[in-house]
């Protein structure tokens, strides 16, 4: 590592989705060109895989300065060993002072190994973001305890500075069609023999006929309140109406009324939706590590002392089995109208 | 197999409190555990030995009081145990405990698959484990919630929001392990009353090759500047002490007011 | 907080573990299979592979040879969950205790093996026509060269519709009243038949119903003892049993009271929790001292056994007093819930169901007062 001013930069790592760039990436455009401006750099668009130049191109529309690519058969689909090398290689020919990754499952493997063989500093699965302009240090902020702690982190004696940075949390700019800027290609190989992992297939959640949680803008989900499996019908009823997705807590999974895949928190999904109904569910600590990012939530439990309260911008302390059929009814009649 | 799982031990995030005056966290009282993804590493490394033979050892990079989960892993599955503890390791981040680690991966090992949880639900980061591997130089499948041996290998189900991946991976190679389908197994009074009375072997910094400057807060990249405590929603109107109709009536009033559904 | 603060660190360690299994596994289906009155299996393996099968079978046969102080512990903790599995579990284990006395030393072998193997006992000594009057005994094993053939009916046997192994009490001489009755082991597959299981009041997860022995054969080894030694080696045995088999009651009547509190905090009537009424606390109090001395009464029985005491006095007194106990801790409970208790949607009904059989088996609270009178009278 050279000196820390001889670093320059900001760098997002685009994920791809079959050669599409995942939104967090074009997120992290965002975010980045906001922290670039106070220190007067670039933010520069990494993209490694098949058909980087498209997705190069879509990174720069959406607000980075230029892009760097890599595009050759082994970086076809995401492996640890190939895309570290390829990203090492990266950083030591053009020393950024600070890479952003999504934190989505491969952001969170690609970030701690590429960390450490850089001998650097990583934060991980960050909701805020702050530069100090002077110094180009960034101050990382991030959820610890489960979500009862926030931790503000800063590496102020390596570069590049690292840190993954959750899906959802910044907004993508809206693109600007025919945006320009300079695209490098990097040729950089990764020998078979060093890509010590092969992925034999992918497949997909069964699609029990709804909407997916990960997408919803809406979701209803419903907890150990409901009291059975057949009970479900009531979230789902209300789900339908508003076109939600349905979700559920650890406890109703564990008991078997309804499949792990609709299970929202620590051990489930973590969601973002705009509205979260939760119904029936108490609020531990767990679930709301799930869904406390939600930026409208509205709890309805029989137990006024729920901790769901405390969390929640809206609320009835009653009977969900009288209110869900009312609400269901009252959302339906509007739709009407 | 030689096989090493890592755990650490954990405050009980479910019993934590906030203390409302100095806006901090009250750990006093907390129970301690097993850091739950650790007991599921522990399991998925217990099942694999019930297949292919060998040994578990079971580490932890913690204080005096970290013994305890050591021996409850030693109840469930683990055959040794080694309590990694110095005050030399105190403020150490990520970077630096997992070069401690491999340390002492490479002084009690050598092993054909590590196993971790994929993070901490202290810390939370999922650092440990690629870092770990990344220092032994290994291959690494991360969030996997099933494996099983493969040829010359191991095939792990890498778990993604929509669905899963089969990897396959040449061994040696860390994995880190998200909820399983199955529970870990039962502790039985036999293994309880054995774990009590186990050894468990302290590894200190003068037991391995380090430099004083690569661990601790010297060797730590990362410095936590400040924490505090996320500010409770609160506030929120909550419609109580009506009948339902008239709640769930008023409810979707407010909504509409606030263009929300 | 404990409810026995004297526990060493090891009955801590055994509680923490029995009940980490029980609330996983067995407190969300206690509803369920109350209301069939069927007996899970599924927790009965668990608890077998966890070790707990083992507890009372002496290390010498590869068991865990807990004392009886410790198995009173973990029996009560059982109850807290349900007095009927409780039952059930321990009784699948016991029916090797008059094995364990009496028995030589191959066949206590032969019994622990096929407990700690999964097996499951059961004890056979109540007729219907000889509950309380033992001398009544009708069922007879015969000696046809080097086999007794055994022949009767056997009552209310708990564990009668799951049991492999049986322990049974026969008559080999008609002659001689309780001196001419006998101890065999009788396996199941040497053609014992079990009757229609009984629909009962409380305990229901205990599966309970008639055992018959219809010219059933069993090689001369596996009579237990001498011949004629059977009543009062049973006896022997019983008066040991019985204290922990009261702690399931003492279980349930701090299960009564723990949710009793529960519910006098929350329920409001005029204004105020319905604690705050002494007509309730001092319910609630005396429930508590109730259970105290039940608990150590039950103790002291255990240790009393454990030291090789005397067990007269303190066997009889912690039996019945434990399940009158038992008895009026629950009705009061129901009391404390009012309208609710009595509804099957509350827990407390099923509390008071599950009590009343305590002053009924293992000797009924009658007989207990028969024999200590006639101990009194002896002194």
């Amino acid at each position: 590592m050279g000196q820390l001013s001889d670093y320059k930069n900001i760098w997002v790592f685009i994920e791809l989705d079959n050669g599409t760039p995942k939104s967090v990436g074009l997120e992290l455009v965002a975010a980045g060109k906001e922290l670039a401006s106070e220190t007067k750099e670039q933010v520069v668009a990494v993209v490694i895989g098949s058909r980087a130049e498209e997705a190069a191109q879509i990174a720069i529309e959406h607000g980075a300065d230029s892009a760097v690519i890599v595009d050759s058969a082994e970086y076809a689909s995401y492996s640890t060993d190939a895309y570290t090398n390829a990203m090492t290689q990266l950083v030591d020919k053009y020393q950024p002072s600070v890479i952003l990754i999504g934190a989505t499952t491969n952001g969170r493997d690609l970030g701690p190994r590429l960390a450490c063989r850089l001998q650097t500093g990583l934060t991980a699965d960050c909701i805020a973001l702050a530069m100090d302009g002077e110094t180009g240090n960034l101050e990382w902020t991030r959820p610890a305890f489960s979500g009862n702690l926030m931790a503000t982190i800063v590496c102020e004696r390596t570069r590049p500075q690292i840190g993954t940075i959750r899906p959802g949390v910044f907004k993508k700019n809206l693109p600007e069609q025919g945006r320009t800027g300079r695209v490098v290609v990097e040729t950089i190989s990764t020998p078979s023999e060093k890509i010590r992992t092969k992925i034999i297939e992918f497949v997909k959640n069964a699609e029990d006929g709804g909407i997916q949680l990960k997408d919803a803008d809406i979701i209803v989900s419903g907890g150990r309140g409901l009291g059975s499996a057949e009970n479900f019908s009531y979230i789902r009823n209300l789900a339908a109406v508003l076109g939600a997705a349905v979700g559920a807590s650890r406890a109703t999974v564990d008991a078997g009324w309804i499949p792990y895949s609709h299970q929202v928190g620590q051990t489930g999904k973590t969601v973002r939706p705009k509205v979260y109904i939760a119904c029936g569910i108490s609020g531990a600590i767990q679930h709301r590590a799930g869904m406390s990012d939600a930026d409208t939530i509205i709890a309805i439990n029989k137990d006024p002392d729920a901790p769901v309260f405390s969390i929640a911008d809206y609320g009835i302390v009653g009977d969900l089995f009288e209110i869900l059929p009312v609400l269901t009814e009252e959302f339906s009649r509007l739709k009407r109208e | 197999m030689n096989i090493l799982v890592c755990i650490k031990q954990v405050p009980d995030t479910t019993e934590i409190k906030i203390n409302p005056e100095t806006n901090t966290l009250i750990r006093q009282g907390v129970p301690s555990i097993v850091n739950p993804f650790d007991t599921y590493a522990l399991e998925m490394a217990a099942r694999l030995k019930d297949a292919a033979g060998g040994e578990i050892t079971v580490i932890t990079m913690g204080p005096e009081q970290a013994a305890n989960a050591l021996r409850e892993c030693l109840a469930a599955g683990a055959d040794k145990a080694y309590l990694v503890n110095d005050a030399a390791f105190a403020g150490s981040d990520t970077l630096a405990t997992s070069k401690i680690l491999a340390k002492v991966c490479e002084k009690t090992g050598p092993f054909d698959i590590i196993f971790c949880g994929k993070q901490a639900i202290d810390g939370d980061t999922g650092q440990v484990g690629p870092e770990l591997a990344e220092y032994l130089d290994m291959a690494q499948i991360t969030n996997i919630s099933e494996l099983e041996l493969s040829g010359a290998g191991i095939k792990g189900k890498k778990e993604f929001g929509d669905g899963y991946e089969v990897v396959e991976a040449r061994l040696p190679a860390v994995v880190t392990v998200t909820k399983t389908l199955y529970e870990p197994r039962y502790p039985t009074i036999k293994s309880k009353m054995a774990a009590r009375r186990a050894q468990i072997d302290k590894i200190t910094f003068a037991d391995l090759e380090l430099e004083a400057d690569s661990i601790g807060l010297k060797g730590s990249p990362t410095r936590v500047k400040k924490t505090f405590v996320p500010q409770a929603k609160g506030n929120g109107v909550i419609i109580q002490n009506e009948p339902a109709d008239t709640a769930a009536r008023k409810l979707v009033a407010l909504l509409g007011e606030n263009k929300l559904v | 907080m404990e409810n026995y603060l004297l526990m060493t660190e090891e009955q801590k360690e055994l509680v923490g573990m029995l009940r980490a299994i029980l609330e996983k596994e067995l407190a969300p289906i206690i509803e369920e299979y109350d209301e069939l009155g069927e007996y899970p299996m599924h927790v009965h393996e668990i608890l077998c592979e966890a070790g707990f099968s083992a507890a009372m079978i002496p290390e010498a046969y590869g068991g865990l040879g807990l004392s009886q102080e410790t198995l009173a512990i973990l029996n009560e903790e059982m109850g807290k969950f349900d007095a009927g599995f409780g039952c059930s579990f321990s009784f699948a284990c016991g029916g090797i205790k008059t094995v364990l006395l009496a028995g030589t030393e191959e066949q206590k072998q032969y019994y622990a093996d096929r407990i700690l193997n999964g097996g499951i006992s059961c004890t056979c000594i109540t007729e219907p026509e000889a509950g309380s009057d033992v001398a009544a005994l009708r069922t007879t094993a015969v000696k046809d060269g080097e086999e007794y053939i055994i022949n009767g009916t056997k009552a209310f046997i708990s564990n009668g519709p799951i049991a492999d192994t049986f322990t049974v009490l026969a008559v080999t001489d008609k002659e001689k009243g309780t001196r001419g009755m006998s101890i065999f082991i009788v396996e199941k597959e040497r053609g014992v038949k079990v009757g229609k299981k009984e629909n009962k009041m409380g305990i229901r997860m205990s599966p309970t119903s008639e055992v018959i022995f219809d010219n059933v054969r069993v090689p001369a080894g596996n009579l237990v003892g001498n011949e004629g030694e059977g009543f009062k080696i049973f006896m022997k045995s019983l008066v040991r049993s019985r204290p922990l088999i009261m702690s399931f009651a003492v279980g349930i009547a701090q299960k009564a009271l723990d949710l009793s509190t529960a519910y006098a905090k929350e329920r409001k009537t005029f204004g105020s929790p319905i604690i705050k009424n002494q007509g309730v606390s001092f319910l609630l109090a005396d429930m508590e001292i109730q259970i105290q001395a039940a608990r150590n009464l039950i103790l002291y029985a255990a240790r009393c056994a454990d030291a090789g005491m005397d067990l007269t006095s303190a066997s009889a007194s912690a039996k019945t007093f434990a399940s009158e106990m038992a008895m009026k801790v629950t009705t009061d409970a129901v009391q404390v819930f009012g309208g609710y208790g009595y509804s099957k949607e509350y827990p407390v009904e099923k509390l008071m169901r599950d009590a009343k059989i305590f002053s009924i088996f293992e000797g009924t609270n009658q007989i207990q007062r028969v024999i200590l009178g006639g101990y009194l009278a002896k002194k």
